[in-house]
């Protein structure tokens, strides 16, 4: 009933830590970013040798068995290091999704492949249920997927698509019978797909049907805290960078750090902050619930990081001076970043309006 | 959230209690005033049930109980959403308490515990000074010792509930000779004892706050807390507790569920301010708001039953606490928008009407801005003490002159 994380929790979050500093300085970012790669292979290995993408993958199929919370964890941690992989719909929402939706026999086979990184599983949603801009619709016919979605993250790191129609369904194609067409994101460390389907092959998760579109809000909410930890980790970058910062740079014969408009500035962004860490694991906990106040405090912890990752992102580069503009110290590629996840899944004002509609705050 | 078992019998017993004795309950809030004998007989039968005072130790009058954060919080949510009076709240019971508990004697917390969790002894708090506020520790009024007593001669302000309290712990400079702050004493007196003149303060919400004028006020030696030249540390503990209070996560969300219903009850041309974005919106950011700042709350308390030093994220509580208070209060008179600015507080007799309520509760949150710490001060503890930012350059003679006064 605690808040807090276990030793175990805090063994994960500090050897990914210490992982992902490593592997990716800033000098690493930025060649990945001129490169034009889907995702960065090399830490995709790395983070396979550390059981990342079988997080959530129970045990018996070759996975860790954790829950949520490490997911957030782990989400959290990524974020920090700006990580060009996939994890909130490869990792995260394609094992919700087997978990909750997949037959049997659907489990055995995918799941064992998740966790080796075998398969890589991008998931997009019709616009029914994501409200994302864009269109995003599909229809199915004697097993074949038509259709498109013009915001697809993850999908070109990936070797299949999972992708639910408006009443919940969940289908699932090879990214080689998708027509794709990838485009550069304000997220340099993530790029964003146009996928269009005619007709593709198709494997329908076998869920309840009455349960479906059920089913695909859950998995749809998992993302979105996901992406949520990720924008928590990158403000904390943002932050502690901030901090060093000023502690370091001197102006007027002291450091920036000893005016109190910086300060202020500091104080303002942990006071924000904070809290919003023990936000997301509260929601995270509750996920094990099918509760409207599961799907509250989802909602509410992706809207909320939301808002304060942008005043956060925002202040951590006025921290930095015309420093923090520039690329020198890395500073955008986080704000970029955090950008880019308010967007996907649904951002703050979406969440919002559902969190309305689940409490019947709305006519 | 599902529950396991331990904590599934006591929110039975809450709720069977609220179903047994609940009509004994004076009514919810309007907690600025001296408790009447309802409200002190409910606060004995709370206290007698472990639902106040619970983890004060049986022998000084408590319940006696375990520190259990998940008790604690299913006790002030059952109590909340049966809008059943939580027990008395004041700065003897939530500052003074937990302070004699730690570092008073044996025969202070005999004398004062009881009564003070029972609410027959009120408590007013001497600390600061017309030139002593944020800077606290720069206060002037002096304390000598004569025979048994120490001679106390100086002023306090901003005193809350003076004008009706029973007691004061009391900030006062006795060594003449020691730096700034290790000249400082906590002594605990009558505010009965003569030389003692109070005198209200006009200010936003009517009178909450007074002025002390101290004049040879004598008070016994043994009614000193730690020894002298230990008051800085006496006062850095009640501090401690004062801002956990200040920045009460339960209020909050008390509060909230306070608005969802006057968006939901009060209507502009027939259609409820509920249904309109404008202000549907506000609600929503300002939930978002108070999840966090409750699940804080609930990491706070885990860290604290684990024994860790929660450091920064203690601190931001009371300045990030009071502004989503803040921001709740400014909704809540937004919504009732012209019609909400009647404002006729019946001050400490009587329960005030639900717009004057709110309209108080908007003003007073200006208040508690300022009282306990003001967020520019709060703002400098998180940036230097928290996050480790270098100290503003200090004139030395302000040091100076506080050691000579």
């Amino acid at each position: 009933m605690d808040m807090g994380l276990n030793q175990e929790q805090e063994l994960l979050e500090e050897a990914l830590r210490r992982y992902l500093t490593q592997s990716l300085p800033v000098d690493a970012l930025r060649r990945f970013m001129e490169s034009g790669q889907a995702f960065d292979a090399t830490l995709w290995q790395g983070l396979l040798d550390l059981g990342v993408p079988g997080l959530m993958v129970p045990q018996e199929y070759g996975g860790s068995g954790l829950g949520m919370l490490e997911a957030v964890v782990a989400a959290e941690q990524l974020g920090a290091a700006a990580s060009p992989v996939p994890f909130a719909g490869c990792v995260v929402m394609a094992t919700q999704a087997l978990l909750h939706a997949g037959s049997k026999a659907q489990r055995k086979h995918w799941l064992p492949r998740i966790a080796s990184g075998e398969a890589r599983i991008a998931v997009g949603f019709a616009h029914a249920l994501s409200g994302q801009t864009g269109a995003a619709e599909f229809g199915l016919e004697g097993g074949r997927l038509s259709g498109r979605i013009d915001v697809m993250f993850e999908a070109d790191a990936a070797t299949h698509l999972l992708l639910f129609l408006a009443d919940g369904r969940g289908v699932l194609v090879e990214t080689s019978a998708a027509r794709m067409e990838t485009h550069a994101s304000v997220d340099g460390t993530r790029r964003i797909a146009r996928v269009a389907l005619q007709g593709a092959p198709a494997q329908t998760l076998e869920c309840a049907p009455g349960d479906a579109r059920r089913t695909a809000i859950k998995v749809l909410d998992a993302g979105r805290l996901a992406l949520a930890a990720d924008t928590l980790g990158a403000s904390q970058t943002m932050l502690d960078r901030s901090i060093a910062y000023a502690k370091e740079r001197e102006q007027f014969g002291r450091p920036i750090g000893s005016f109190q408009g910086v300060k202020y500035m500091c104080a303002d962004m942990v006071t924000q902050l904070e809290p919003c860490r023990a936000l997301i694991w509260h929601a995270a906990n509750l996920q094990q619930s099918d509760s409207d106040e599961a799907r509250v405090a989802a909602l509410q912890a992706k809207a909320h990081i939301g808002d304060v990752a942008r005043e956060v992102s925002r202040m951590a580069i006025e921290v930095h001076g015309g420093v923090g503009f520039t690329n020198l110290l890395g500073m955008p590629y986080w704000f970029r970043r955090i950008a880019f996840n308010r967007q996907m899944l649904g951002n703050p004002e979406r969440c919002r309006d559902e969190a309305a509609l689940v409490q019947g705050w709305v006519d | 959230m599902e529950l396991p078992e331990k904590y599934k019998a006591l929110q039975s017993s809450i709720r069977a209690f609220i179903a047994e004795h609940g009509g004994k309950s004076p009514p919810a809030g309007g907690g600025r005033k001296r408790p009447d004998a309802q409200t002190r007989a409910w606060q004995v039968l709370l206290v007698e049930r472990g639902f106040a005072a619970r983890t004060v130790p049986r022998e000084y009058g408590g319940y006696g109980a375990a520190p259990d954060i998940l008790e604690a919080t299913l006790i002030a949510e059952e109590f909340a959403a049966a809008n059943m009076h939580p027990g008395i709240m004041n700065q003897g019971i939530s500052m003074l308490v937990p302070t004699l508990l730690e570092v008073g004697t044996e025969a202070q917390r005999r004398e004062w515990v009881g009564p003070t969790i029972r609410g027959e002894i009120i408590w007013c708090q001497g600390y600061s000074e017309p030139g002593a506020g944020s800077d606290l520790a720069a206060i002037s009024t002096r304390a000598e010792v004569d025979g048994d007593d120490f001679v106390v001669n100086g002023q306090k302000i901003w005193t809350s509930s003076a004008h009706y309290a029973d007691m004061m712990f009391l900030l006062c400079r006795t060594e003449r000779n020691a730096s700034k702050h290790a000249g400082l004493s906590y002594l605990l007196l009558s505010m009965k004892t003569p030389g003692i003149e109070v005198r209200p303060l006009q200010t936003m919400t009517g009178s909450e706050f007074n002025e002390v004028f101290l004049t040879d006020v004598r008070v016994p030696i043994n009614q000193i807390v730690m020894g002298r030249g230990k008051g800085w540390e006496v006062a850095n503990i009640t501090l401690k507790h004062e801002r956990v209070a200040v920045g009460n996560v339960n209020k909050l969300s008390y509060r909230l569920q306070r608005l969802v219903d006057l968006l939901k009850n009060t209507s502009v041309d027939g259609i409820a301010l509920m249904q309109m974005p404008e202000y549907r919106t506000r609600l929503l950011r300002l939930q978002g708001e108070v999840l966090a700042w409750k699940a804080h709350q609930l990491r706070l308390l885990t860290e604290l039953a684990r024994g860790e030093d929660s450091g920064v994220k203690r601190m931001i509580v009371k300045y990030g606490g009071t502004m989503t208070a803040h921001r709740m209060s400014a909704l809540a008179v937004d919504a009732l928008g012209a019609e909400g600015t009647v404002f006729e507080p019946k001050g400490e007799q009587g329960q005030d009407d639900e717009i004057t309520s709110w309209n108080t509760d908007h003003l007073y949150d200006i208040g508690l801005l300022i009282g306990g710490g003001t967020s520019n001060i709060q703002k400098n503890i998180i940036s230097e003490r928290g996050l480790g930012l270098p100290r503003e350059p200090k004139p030395q003679a302000a040091d100076v002159r506080a050691t000579r006064s």
